[in-house]
């Protein structure tokens, strides 16, 4: 009977519309249900990023609904101000020189700005690599500083205690009064370096000021995070330090440290979009916002496309974050399948 | 491996003379001279031949976690002295002479199965190949191999202790300390882990040191019960109970019962003849 029933071992992988195999071996009926739920798994993430997307796209939609909306209201007001004299008077004005329209600046993504030869995306999508170029290194070493003072202090309560208030109070000092410093030191100091030094690298410390703490922070939290009886099986396995830090504390820590990371990324960009416009850099999304500031009369769309490409660049950022979380940490089993 | 037939082999007539776990005079103070005094143990002299299997018993707060985190160095003792093997107990620990299986778990949940197990010989840096065939063999001894490849996540409680046995036995400890191991889980589930746990003991000849609350485990599974009782925690009682082989139709010996009436007697304070 069992022979009858039972399906080929060829036949194991799922094809579509196919039902459970009517075997009695629990290892085939298992190995079903865990490609099944592999199938499943992948079906929920397309579905869900294709709802994300939708969503995106809605609400960008409404937000230019919006702002058109609130143009033509205020355009209204000015149109009857005899009536209007109170309100009038306190909202901004919605000329198309302080609102462009929607259209104008969509227009402006693709216009080719006088004296040059390129369509204007182009010219924001290569500052934005610059740009993440400054970030991704700043990230990079913001997490290498902030994991580190993290482990550092997981080694003893006082010394976190001693600390942390002083990570803390290190972002209370704002970014705009120690970028001129910290571009002045990278100018006059790093001598010693194998490599020439440039402002640029030095928008990435800035970047880093604001991307150690949360990974500090969380990180922090996520060492911590094992059960005493976690660290105490690790104790009786006679496990060394840095064994117990590597098999149990870093991975246990994953989730808290992705959260930072996601929080760190966007950071990042703010940082090195900040750094560029106090550092003076030539290059970059913030040294695009200021020109564009500057010459704002003569083409208000272009700063709105160069706000929207820093925007861009920050979602780039977050997205890059979660689909390497998903890689490392989402994967695992969490329905019970026995 | 090869150091530890080493260790056996020569001097084995000298390891029948060494208890497995011998206590003298342990007691155990937590935060000595501080407001929150707690005299947790008092005056523990025990000792425990290779092979047997004892459980310790007793009410919440008698201090039978505590007496055996001493045994497994994971906490000091403040009197007496604790020696494992014939040596400190930290220097077992160090040795990797006990292997401790906690009443949660403890799986791994980024590990899988199999990858679980290897943890301790992860740590003792044995070899990719050697460490994966170790995993199947203890997997075959709690009878998962099929589930080898998941994860924590997917397996019942009852699945999940026996990975985290599996975990303890895998680089043969000569000492297995059980801290309520069977205490999350059903009573169905409980038998059956007990049943388990006397064929894996008879199997390996692995010295047990099992802590429990329910007096029908104890009677069960151990060669003698050691009855213990709170403030200060102490030894109250020792009594034998070993039935030899055991099978489910022990559950229904009276010998079994008569050895249940006599732990239950010795807990509620010694009216025991």
């Amino acid at each position: 009977m069992q022979a009858e029933t039972a399906p080929p071992s060829h036949s194991l992988a799922p094809s579509p519309g196919a039902g459970p195999p009517e075997s009695d071996d629990p290892i085939v009926r298992d190995q079903f249900i865990r490609l099944q739920a592999a199938r499943e798994r992948r079906r929920a993430r397309t579905r869900r990023i294709v709802r994300q997307v939708v969503v995106l796209a809605a609400f960008v939609c409404l937000l230019g609904l919006a702002y058109t909306a609130y143009k033509a209201f205020g355009t209204a007001i000015d149109d009857a101000q005899s009536g209007w004299l109170l309100i009038g008077s306190f909202l901004p004005e919605t000329t198309d020189l302080k609102m462009p329209p929607v259209l104008d600046i969509l227009a402006g993504i693709f216009e080719e700005p006088r004296g040059t030869g390129d369509a204007f995306w182009t010219i924001v999508a290569g500052e934005a690599a610059f740009t993440l170029r400054e970030a991704a290194v700043g990230f990079a070493i913001g997490v290498v500083v902030g994991l580190g003072i993290a482990i550092a202090l997981t080694t003893s309560g006082r010394l976190e205690r001693a600390l942390v208030p002083h990570v803390i109070a290190s972002q209370t000092i704002p970014l705009i009064a120690i970028a001129p410093i910290i571009v002045i030191w990278g100018r006059k100091s790093f001598d010693f370096l194998p490599f020439e030094w440039q402002d640029w690298m030095s928008v990435s410390i800035i970047a880093t000021y604001l991307t150690f703490f949360p990974v500090t922070i969380n990180g922090l939290r996520g060492l911590q995070s094992p059960r005493p009886e976690n660290l105490e099986l690790m104790d009786s396995y006679a496990s060394q330090w840095g064994q117990t830090l590597w098999r149990l504390r870093l991975p246990a820590s994953l989730p808290y440290l992705f959260a930072a990371f996601k929080i760190a990324a966007t950071a990042s960009v703010v940082g090195a979009i900040v750094g560029e416009i106090s550092a003076g850099v030539k290059g970059g999304l913030g040294r695009r916002v200021l020109l564009e500031a500057q010459r704002y009369t003569t083409g208000p769309e272009r700063l709105y496309v160069a706000v929207l490409g820093a925007a861009a660049l920050g979602i780039f950022v977050f997205v890059v974050i979660s689909t390497v979380e998903y890689a490392l940490v989402g994967r695992k089993g969490r329905e019970a399948v026995t | 491996m090869s150091d530890a037939s080493a260790a056996n082999g020569p001097d084995g007539d000298i390891a029948i003379d060494v208890a497995a776990v011998e206590l003298d005079g342990v007691g155990k103070v937590f935060n000595p001279g501080r407001s929150n005094e707690v005299d947790a143990l008092t005056g523990i002299d025990l000792r425990i031949a290779p092979g047997e299997f004892v459980t310790l018993i007793g009410p919440s707060g008698c201090g039978k976690s505590t007496l055996l985190r001493l045994i497994a160095a994971l906490t000091d003792v403040t009197d007496g002295s604790v020696s494992v093997n014939g040596k400190t107990a930290d220097r077992a620990r160090l040795d990797r002479d006990y292997s401790m299986v906690f009443q949660r778990a403890g799986l791994f949940d980024w590990r899988n199965v199999s990858r679980n197990i290897e943890l301790p010989l992860e740590l003792m840096g044995w070899k990719a190949a050697d460490r994966r065939q170790r995993s199947a063999e203890m997997l075959d001894l709690v009878k998962l191999s099929e589930f080898a490849r998941h994860h924590p996540a997917e397996l019942s409680g009852g699945m999940q202790q026996r990975v985290a046995i599996a975990r303890a036995m895998s680089f043969d400890p000569k000492l297995l300390l059980m801290d309520e191991p069977f205490g999350a889980l059903d009573e169905m589930t409980r038998e059956h882990m007990q049943n388990e746990l006397l064929r894996i003991w008879t199997e390996t000849q692995t010295t047990v040191i099992f802590v429990t609350h329910s007096i029908s485990e104890a009677v069960f599974l151990s060669t003698r019960v050691v009855v213990m009782s709170p403030r200060p925690g102490r030894i109250s009682a020792i009594i034998d109970t070993d039935l030899g082989e055991r099978s489910e139709a022990t559950r229904d010996h009276p010998e079994y019962f008569a050895n249940v009436t006599a732990v239950r007697n010795a807990l509620r304070g010694g009216h025991a003849s």
